[in-house]
């Protein structure tokens, strides 16, 4: 505002020069000089060696500090909380698991033994391609996550959520599902017993069932 | 099942029944419902009277008037009588003959047992609404409709499969949604209709009339203050009443069967039957909220604004009620419903058998297609890597992307000069682009469950190697 006022007056009296230097001027009086300020008027800045905007300035100081305060905590938490997610020790059963030889899963037969514990359903089946294989699947319907029922009269399995349909073998038939169900490994141990291993899985449609991980020869029952 | 009850009668083994469709308290409680009905139809009938309404008899009849208020006596007199009945006869459930007779039953059940006939109906009805609207909104009507339904519910109730459905705590509220939206709607049409009349005639809406201006305190604030002590009474009410149901405790191995969503979201529950859940979970939704937000700038029709009308705004409120109607609450109904284990459709009087067969098996569009053709699907070779496979894949699913791209980039231009011409002129092309683009997307979903219906339809476009489904 002080800049403003005081530009005008500048800019008013170039004006004025510049009038006076034009060529056949009529004679002008000399202008009076001008007159000295008076104390009030002078600059307060250099006087006091503080203006409105430092004040204002000074009054947001602890604002600025105090968010940016709140922003390092909250990045902390943030980091603390990724942290969070990775725990030291994890209370979870091991991935891989031996769920007894190979001929307590008879051909034909869908196991539901170990759907509780560990989310698998063993399938014993000739339905895939015609070779007689022994296969874990994990029970995760492939369309949202839910757990489908295995249909022993219908053999099928049929998700609660959507409707989505499964043959014996894995396949999806019905309902939105869009791929087949997992398979996740299956190895024969040294002992003898098949050994689970979810901390890989085999998708259908990738061409991933061919891999000679994801099932065990059904005839050695 | 139905007949059941008439076995164990014969056989005196009435109490064995494990699902009884009638007993002693159902008819006792029938009895009040009743009893209720007849009150309300009591005070109507006053009402008529009181208005002095006359009803025209047809010719043949002897032309005529008889007083409307004789016919709701004469109606009321029978729910009275049917009351007492239900009174006297509750002590011996197995000879009560008041019930809903099974050819009703199995009738009704073939309607809303299959998606595709609900779905019909509910449209049909739809547009039935529409057509009808002048008389339907005429409070006689109105009145006689209301009682139809609590008289469908009322003698519905000697099902027990229909009592487990609709008297589960779940779903009380939401047969009350379902009053509550039918009483809107028609609040809407009696409204509209009075000021469409009065624009025929050349008069202003009603509510430019009628436009007395109130204080804020007291008539605003009293009434919002009796409609919160009302609203808090019914909600302690319900509260005591209705017992939250708790189920067993969550297992990450063990869905529940049926697994249902809350009942404001089995509308997109419904969706993502049909389509993949990147789509009907993230897309569709984003589209409906932003598309909704979109309407005031797609809207170019200045009539309507600040009072209740249809003919001046057929094409919006038609929109907007197809979409809320049979595609919001009618999904709602039916995922509330109908929908039971495994996902499947059960009618209302029908028994949740977990081993109900529906005979379904999906097939993509790319299979009608190559099959169609007596090929085999384009396939890349085995062991070929993604570079190699993806144009296989495109190839396979050509048919889908192409019927994707004339819907969505070429039916607007088609419709454009089409049905939509007074549109696009009034609109200008970006408001017509987004306008046009919206409608489609609506219009998907109906179109794919109806496909999904007729010809087991899955995708469009199945691309399961890149989650890629439409």
């Amino acid at each position: 505002m002080l800049n403003a006022v005081r530009g005008k007056s500048a800019g008013a009296s170039a004006e004025v020069a510049a009038a006076g230097a034009a060529p056949a001027a009529p004679v002008k009086p000399a202008l009076p000089p001008i007159p000295v300020k008076p104390p009030a008027a002078k600059d307060k800045k250099a006087a006091v060696g503080v203006d409105r905007r430092s004040f204002v300035a000074a009054c947001f100081a602890p604002v600025v500090i105090g968010f940016s305060a709140m922003a390092a905590t909250s990045l902390i938490w943030l980091l603390d909380l990724a942290r969070f997610m990775f725990p030291n020790v994890l209370v979870e059963p091991p991935t891989a698991f031996k769920i007894g030889p190979p001929s307590d899963y008879p051909l034909g037969g869908v196991s539901t033994k170990w759907l509780a514990a560990r989310g698998v359903w063993i399938v014993h089946t000739d339905q895939y391609k015609g070779r007689n294989l022994i296969y874990a699947l994990a029970s995760v319907c492939t369309h949202l996550g839910c757990t489908p029922n295995w249909l022993e009269g219908e053999q099928k399995y049929k998700c609660p959520c959507h409707g989505s349909g499964f043959y014996v073998n894995g396949i999806n038939f019905e309902g939105p599902a869009p791929r087949p169900l997992e398979r996740v490994g299956l190895k024969l141990a040294a002992d003898g017993q098949l050994e689970v291993d979810k901390s890989v899985k085999f998708q259908e449609e990738m061409g991933q069932w061919e891999d000679s991980n994801s099932y065990v020869d059904g005839s050695l029952v | 099942m139905n007949s059941l009850p008439l076995i164990t009668s014969w056989l005196s083994l009435g109490s064995l029944e494990p699902h009884p469709n009638v007993t002693p308290s159902v008819i006792f409680g029938l009895s009040w419902l009743y009893f209720i009905l007849f009150l309300m139809n009591v005070a109507w009938t006053w009402r008529s009277f009181k208005k002095g309404h006359h009803i025209d008899m047809p010719a043949f009849a002897g032309g005529g008037h008889i007083p409307t208020a004789a016919v709701w006596a004469v109606y009321s007199t029978v729910l009275m009588l049917v009351s007492v009945i239900h009174f006297s006869c509750s002590s011996s459930p197995e000879s009560f003959w008041l019930i809903m007779p099974d050819f009703a039953k199995t009738a009704v059940d073939a309607v809303v047992a299959d998606a595709r006939y609900f779905f019909a109906a509910t449209s049909i009805g739809f547009v039935l609404m529409l057509l009808f609207r002048e008389w339907l909104a005429r409070p006689n009507v109105g009145w006689a409709l209301l009682n139809l339904s609590l008289l469908f519910l009322t003698i519905s109730m000697t099902d027990w499969d229909f009592r487990q459905i609709v008297g589960k705590p779940d779903n009380v509220p939401i047969v009350a949604m379902l009053f509550i939206v039918g009483f809107f709607t028609w609040v809407f049409f009696y409204r509209a209709n009075e000021n469409d009349r009065r624009a025929a005639q050349g008069l202003p809406p009603v509510e430019s009339v009628n436009n007395e201006k109130v204080l804020t305190w007291p008539d605003l604030v009293y009434t919002e203050m009796i409609c919160m002590i009302a609203a808090t009474a019914l909600l302690v009410l319900w509260g005591i009443a209705l017992q939250a149901p708790l189920e067993e405790p969550a297992s990450a191995v063990k869905t529940p069967n049926p697994s249902k969503a809350p009942w404001y979201f089995l509308g997109l529950q419904e969706m993502l039957v049909y389509y993949d859940p990147w789509l009907a979970g993230v897309v569709f939704p984003s589209v409906i909220l932003g598309g909704m937000m979109a309407i005031p700038y797609i809207d170019f029709n200045k009539l309507g604004n600040g009072y209740y009308t249809f003919n001046e705004r057929k094409f919006a409120i038609t929109t907007f009620m197809f979409g809320f109607l049979p595609l919001w609450v009618g999904m709602i109904i039916l995922g509330t419903f109908l929908r039971g284990p495994n996902w499947n459709v059960f009618g209302i009087y029908e028994f949740w058998d977990v081993h109900k067969l529906e005979a379904l098996n999906n097939v993509n569009l790319s299979e009608y297609f190559w099959y169609g053709l007596g090929k085999p699907l384009p396939m890349a070779p085995a062991g070929s890597d993604f570079w190699k496979q993806a144009p296989y894949i495109l190839l396979r699913e050509a048919p889908g992307f192409l019927a994707i791209g004339f819907y969505l980039a070429a039916l607007p231009g088609l419709m454009a000069g089409t049905i939509f011409k007074k549109f696009f002129i009034r609109m200008g092309f970006v408001r017509y682009m987004v306008f046009s683009n919206l409608v489609l997307m609506m219009a998907a979903l109906p179109l794919k469950m109806v496909l999904r219906w007729a010809v087991n339809l899955k995708y469009f476009i199945a691309i399961p190697e890149w989650f890629f489904n439409v």
